[in-house]
C-alpha cells in the first residue's frame, strides 16, 4: 500500500516536484498566510528524480501565471496538479518564459532599473540551469542572485 | 543590403559581424574623404550625466564636421535630473529638440532605457562599468587598420577587466572574428564570470593569466586598460592594484614578444605606460585616439540615413 506523506485535498492546486532547499522560497511567494484555507506543506520528502522534494498543497485556490512564472524561476522541475471533487484534472509542468518582466529585481545595484521609474526586464539565456541577462545592464543572473519581487 | 537608418548604438551584441564589418569600412571611406555637409540641418544632443571631456569632444567634432549642429550638457548639477526629473521624461522632453541623442551616464542600461523611450537614434557614450559600443568600433578600427584584418588574432587584454567596460566590449566584438584571448589581470580586477560566459557561449577560446610574460610571445594586440580610480569605493583597494603592470620601451625590450605586435589604450594613461613606450613601434594608441572622429562620423551619419 501506497504512504500517504501528505494528506489529500478536495479543491486546489498542488505543486509537486520542488527541490526541498527551494520549498519555502515557492511558499514566499504564493503569499500563504494570507489564504483561509487548507494548506499542506511537505518538506524533505523522498523523491527519486531530486532526491528530497517538497510539495505543496492549497485548498481553494488556483494559480495565476504570474505565479506560475515565478514558480518556474525558483523551481524549474516543479509541476502542478489542479484538483477538482479530490482527482487531478489538469497536470503541468512549470515552464520559464523567453521574457521575464516587473517581479525580478536586478542584482546590480548600479543598474538603472533599481534607480529610476522603470519595470525590470530580463531575456533567458538558459533554462537548466537558469540563467537570465538583464536587458538594460546586460549583466547576468543564476539561481542563486535572483530575487523576486 | 545593410542599414543602419534609425538603429539605436547601445550593445556590441546588438550588431553582427557583417554590420560590423560594413561600418568599418564606411570608416575608411569617411577618413579618405574627409569634411562634408551630409548632416547639415541635423542636431545632435549631447547628454554627459557623467563627465567624458574625450568622448563628449569628438562626438561633437564628428558632428561638425559633417555640417550637424550640437547642444547638450556635461554636467549633472545643470539638468532638471537634480529636481527629482526621471531620465526618461528628461529625453523624451530632449527628443523634440534633436535628431539623436548621445548619452553618458553613470548608471548601467541608462542607454537602453533612453532608447526604448525615444523614437529617435540613442548612441551609448559609456553607461557605469557596462558597454562603450563605439570606443570598440574605435578599436576595431584601428586593429584592422594596422593589422591589415580582424580574423585569428591573438590578444591580450591587460589591467582592469573587472571595470573596464571597453575590454567587455571588445572582447564581444572579437568574438565574431575566431579571436585568442589572453585575460591578463591581478585576481582583485578579473573579467567578470557574466563575460566569460557570454565568450564561452560563443566558443570563445580565451585564457585568464597574472602575469604578462606568461603570455606575450603569443600576441599580435595588446589591449592595456587604465586602472580607473572612479570605480573603486575603497581607496586602500585602488592603491593595491595601482601600477601594478606598468608598460616602457625598458619593460618591452625585456620580454618576448611578435616584431609587429601594437599596443592599443583607449587613453586616458595613468601609471600603465610609460611615455617611452610611445616611439616604438608597438605604440598605435593615439593613432587609435584619432580613429575616433571617422569612426563617430560613420555612426551619426549611417543612423541618421544620410549614408545609405
Amino acid at each position: 500500500m501506497k504512504k500517504v506523506e501528505v494528506s489529500a485535498i478536495e479543491e486546489g492546486t498542488v505543486i509537486d516536484q520542488i527541490a526541498s532547499r527551494n520549498t519555502f522560497k515557492v511558499v514566499n511567494i504564493l503569499n500563504i498566510q494570507d489564504i483561509d484555507q487548507v494548506v499542506l506543506i511537505g518538506y524533505n520528502l523522498s523523491s527519486k528524480k531530486l532526491g528530497t522534494k517538497g510539495i505543496i498543497k492549497i485548498g481553494g485556490k488556483l494559480l495565476t501565471q504570474e505565479e506560475v512564472n515565478k514558480i518556474s524561476l525558483i523551481a524549474p522541475d516543479a509541476t502542478v496538479n489542479i484538483i477538482k471533487g479530490s482527482e487531478v484534472v489538469e497536470k503541468f509542468k512549470v515552464a520559464i518564459p523567453e521574457s521575464i518582466e516587473e517581479f525580478l529585481k536586478c542584482f546590480n545595484p548600479n543598474c538603472v532599473s533599481n534607480h529610476q521609474k522603470v519595470k525590470s526586464r530580463f531575456h533567458v539565456i538558459n533554462k537548466n540551469p537558469i540563467r537570465i541577462r538583464c536587458h538594460y545592464c546586460e549583466r547576468h543572473m543564476g539561481e542563486d542572485d535572483i530575487e523576486l519581487v | 543590403m545593410i542599414s543602419l537608418k534609425n538603429k539605436d548604438i547601445i550593445s556590441i551584441l546588438d550588431f553582427t559581424k557583417e554590420e560590423i564589418l560594413y561600418i568599418l569600412d564606411i570608416s575608411k571611406r569617411m577618413e579618405k574623404e574627409g569634411s562634408s555637409e551630409i548632416l547639415k540641418g541635423k542636431v545632435l544632443a549631447n547628454l554627459f550625466f557623467e563627465p567624458s571631456t574625450r568622448t563628449r569632444l569628438s562626438f561633437e567634432t564628428a558632428m561638425k564636421r559633417l555640417g550637424g549642429e550640437v547642444v547638450g550638457f556635461d554636467e549633472l548639477g545643470t539638468t532638471s535630473s537634480v529636481k527629482g526629473e526621471s531620465l526618461r521624461d528628461s529625453v523624451k522632453i530632449i527628443e523634440g529638440y534633436c535628431d539623436i541623442i548621445v548619452l553618458r551616464h553613470f548608471l548601467e542600461g541608462a542607454s537602453r532605457l533612453t532608447a526604448d523611450s525615444v523614437s529617435i537614434p540613442v548612441i551609448n557614450g559609456g553607461d557605469g562599468a557596462s558597454q562603450h559600443p563605439t570606443q570598440t568600433f574605435v578599436d576595431l578600427y584601428t586593429i584592422k587598420k594596422v593589422k591589415g584584418e580582424l580574423e585569428n588574432l591573438s590578444i591580450g587584454f591587460l589591467g582592469d577587466l573587472k571595470y573596464g567596460r571597453t575590454a567587455h566590449s571588445l572582447a564581444y566584438a572579437m568574438a565574431n572574428f575566431n579571436a585568442e584571448m589572453y585575460f591578463i589581470s591581478p585576481p582583485s580586477l578579473k573579467t567578470p564570470k557574466d563575460y566569460l560566459e557570454e565568450l564561452g557561449s560563443r566558443n570563445v577560446s580565451y585564457h585568464e593569466v597574472e602575469s604578462l610574460s606568461e603570455v606575450s610571445s603569443k600576441l599580435d594586440i595588446l589591449y592595456c586598460t587604465r586602472i580607473q580610480k572612479e570605480r573603486f569605493s575603497d581607496p586602500v583597494e585602488y592603491e593595491k592594484v595601482r601600477g601594478i603592470y606598468k608598460l616602457s620601451k625598458a619593460v618591452m625590450d625585456e620580454l618576448n614578444v611578435k616584431e609587429d605586435l601594437k599596443i592599443l589604450h583607449p587613453l586616458p594613461r595613468v601609471d600603465e605606460m610609460d611615455e617611452s613606450l610611445d616611439a616604438t613601434s608597438f605604440a598605435v594608441y593615439f593613432q587609435q585616439a584619432h580613429s575616433g572622429i571617422p569612426v563617430r562620423e560613420t555612426l551619426l551619419a549611417l543612423v541618421l540615413g544620410a549614408i545609405q
